[in-house]
């Protein structure tokens, strides 16, 4: 199994919702994140002092899935997420050992 | 304030309609504090949200008790050029229902209560410069102190008809010199004395709520009309109604010249901006309302605007950390509003006094507004510093540094502004709601 991890601009959520469920994706997290890469932050007045404000908001949407389908799902969120600009964000999947769904204990790729 | 002169045979009577204003004006000026509370209260950082509130409520609470105790008596009652006594107005004890205010159609006990909203404001405006970093303890016992020892004094030499400036012929309607250069003034005695937020320049200290900032300016803006306006204690010659015009005019203007100036010099019109443009006119208009004609409000408003605006800035430049920018709007439009009123009174308003562009151009009215001005400054910026000083030294005046920097909220009111932990109060709330937690209350989040 993958763990993938994809930390975006928040206005594509919705869109990313909606093409994973196309997908066939059943379950996900979604946090609010704050942070910054290439784009940095932006630059705020008030009465005239300006305040370089380095973290941005982004959602951070996690997904677990089947080894098989983890480059797709890459994919599919990519191609949700992207608006071109800088400051899209990033995906990235890392290994996952174990999964339990907690109300019938079932493990593995069963528990997605 | 002019004393009404008159004779015997048409003695002043109570008027109904009269009293009845000025107690509707009394509660307009009593809603400025509240609304000066969240004005200051969104600047802030989540951190600092409730001592900033509290600093002004608190002033609704102590200046309240001492203004019945003695206060009125000193400020109003007739004493010297310098300070009053009555022995009849100490703790209220014999004051007829009746009885009117000296030349007025009101009686004593409304014209107490009006100037009793003033003394409360006066105070809470300092707070705006000592955010985040000042012992609340130390805080009401400066309240109480400052009220007694600065603005009793000041109010009876700007008000009272045997105060020196008043006698002088110092124009300052509404609370120019009195209040705003006075806080104004002491804010930056008190901040010279006590010191910087730590992080300032380093930290961003934005503030936490604009909508908070706009809904507090909002209602100074509508509680200054009774400020302003009732400040004539009466509307039997339109005086009142010529400073409640005003009082708009002059605000409207300031707003959009401190919009205008931002948006030239940092690219946009700001909430706080217009927030701040509007409050800035206000102090303006304030002790020249009643001088001056609309288009001379829309002038005293227009300077005020820019000059705040560009006022504002100068805390980084000479590195004093006035938080919410107290010296930078109210002493800077308190002096120039006072000042304008020698250039721009018509001597067709509430005196026949004119300014430098009326009547015979002369100079007289302009010396008098430097007098008050400079003398009100002096004054306050001195015995501000001072008491500052003796309780710096006595009480302490500021937190400890770590309560400073984890939120001054928590360590000196047992509170935070804001639950952010979610519905249903987290995974900490969740554990107190718990009966075994019940005892303590332990609320982590």
């Amino acid at each position: 199994m993958k763990l993938i991890t994809a930390v975006v601009k928040p206005h594509r959520l919705d869109e990313i919702k909606e093409a994973l469920q196309a997908f066939g994706v059943h379950g996900l997290t979604v946090t609010e994140a704050s942070g910054y890469g290439r784009q940095r932050g932006h630059t705020e007045v008030y009465r005239g002092a300006e305040y370089t404000v380095d973290l941005v908001p982004k959602v951070r949407v996690e997904v677990l899935a089947e080894d098989d389908d983890a480059e797709q799902l890459i994919e599919v969120i990519v191609k949700a997420a992207r608006t071109g600009k800088i400051g899209d964000g990033k995906v990235w999947s890392l290994p996952v050992e174990t999964a339990v769904r907690v109300r019938t204990g079932e493990r593995g790729p069963d528990a997605l | 304030m002019a004393p009404a002169i008159m004779l015997a045979a048409d003695a002043p009577r109570l008027s109904s309609a009269n009293t009845g204003f000025m107690l509707i004006c009394s509660a307009l000026v009593m809603l400025m504090t509240p609304a000066l509370a969240f004005f200051y209260g969104g600047m802030v950082r989540v951190k600092s949200t409730l001592n900033m509130l509290m600093m002004s409520f608190i002033s609704l609470g102590i200046v309240t008790i001492l203004w019945v105790l003695y206060g009125f008596s000193l400020a109003f009652g007739n004493g010297n050029s310098l300070i009053g006594y009555n022995a009849d107005w100490i703790g209220l004890s014999d004051i007829g229902l009746t009885e009117l205010w000296d030349g007025y159609t009101i009686p004593v006990f409304v014209f107490m209560v009006f100037q009793l909203m003033f003394a409360i404001l006066t105070p809470a405006l300092i707070s705006g410069a000592l955010a985040d970093r000042v012992k609340f303890s130390a805080w009401a016992l400066f309240v109480a102190l400052w009220a007694t020892v600065v603005y009793i004094p000041v109010a009876h030499w700007v008000w009272a008809s045997d105060g020196w400036a008043f006698k002088l012929g110092v124009i300052d309607f509404a609370g120019g010199t009195a209040v705003h250069i006075n806080a104004g003034a002491a804010a930056l005695g008190v901040i010279l004395v006590i010191g910087k937020r730590v992080g300032f320049k380093r930290d961003p200290m934005r503030p936490h709520s604009l909508p908070l900032v706009m809904l507090g300016a909002g209602l100074l803006w509508f509680g200054w009309f009774g400020f302003n306006a009732g400040s004539w204690l009466g509307n039997d010659d339109g005086v009142g109604a010529l400073m409640f015009v005003n009082t708009q005019v002059a605000t409207a203007a300031a707003m959009l010249a401190w919009l205008g100036y931002e948006k030239i010099r940092h690219g946009a019109c700001t909430t706080l901006g217009a927030a701040s443009g509007a409050v800035a006119g206000l102090v303006a208009i304030t002790p020249s309302g009643g001088a001056v004609s609309p288009l001379g409000a829309i002038a005293v408003g227009a300077i005020a605007g820019v000059a705040c605006a560009a006022a504002v800035g100068l805390k980084f430049r000479f590195g004093y950390d006035d938080s919410l920018d107290v010296v930078g709007v109210h002493m800077v439009g308190g002096i120039l509003g006072s000042l304008l009123v020698g250039f721009f009174a018509t001597g067709k308003g509430q005196s026949t006094a004119t300014g430098v562009f009326y009547g015979d151009h002369s100079f007289d009215q302009l010396w008098k507004q430097c007098a008050g001005v400079f003398a009100v400054l002096a004054y306050s910026l001195i015995a501000s510093a001072v008491l500052a000083f003796l309780l710096d030294k006595t009480l302490g005046m500021r937190v400890p540094e770590d309560e400073e920097i984890s939120g001054i909220d928590r360590a000196e009111h047992a509170e935070t502004a804001y639950d952010f932990s979610g519905a249903g109060g987290g995974v900490a709330g969740t554990a107190a709601a718990a009966p075994a937690a019940a005892q303590t209350r332990k609320v982590d989040a």
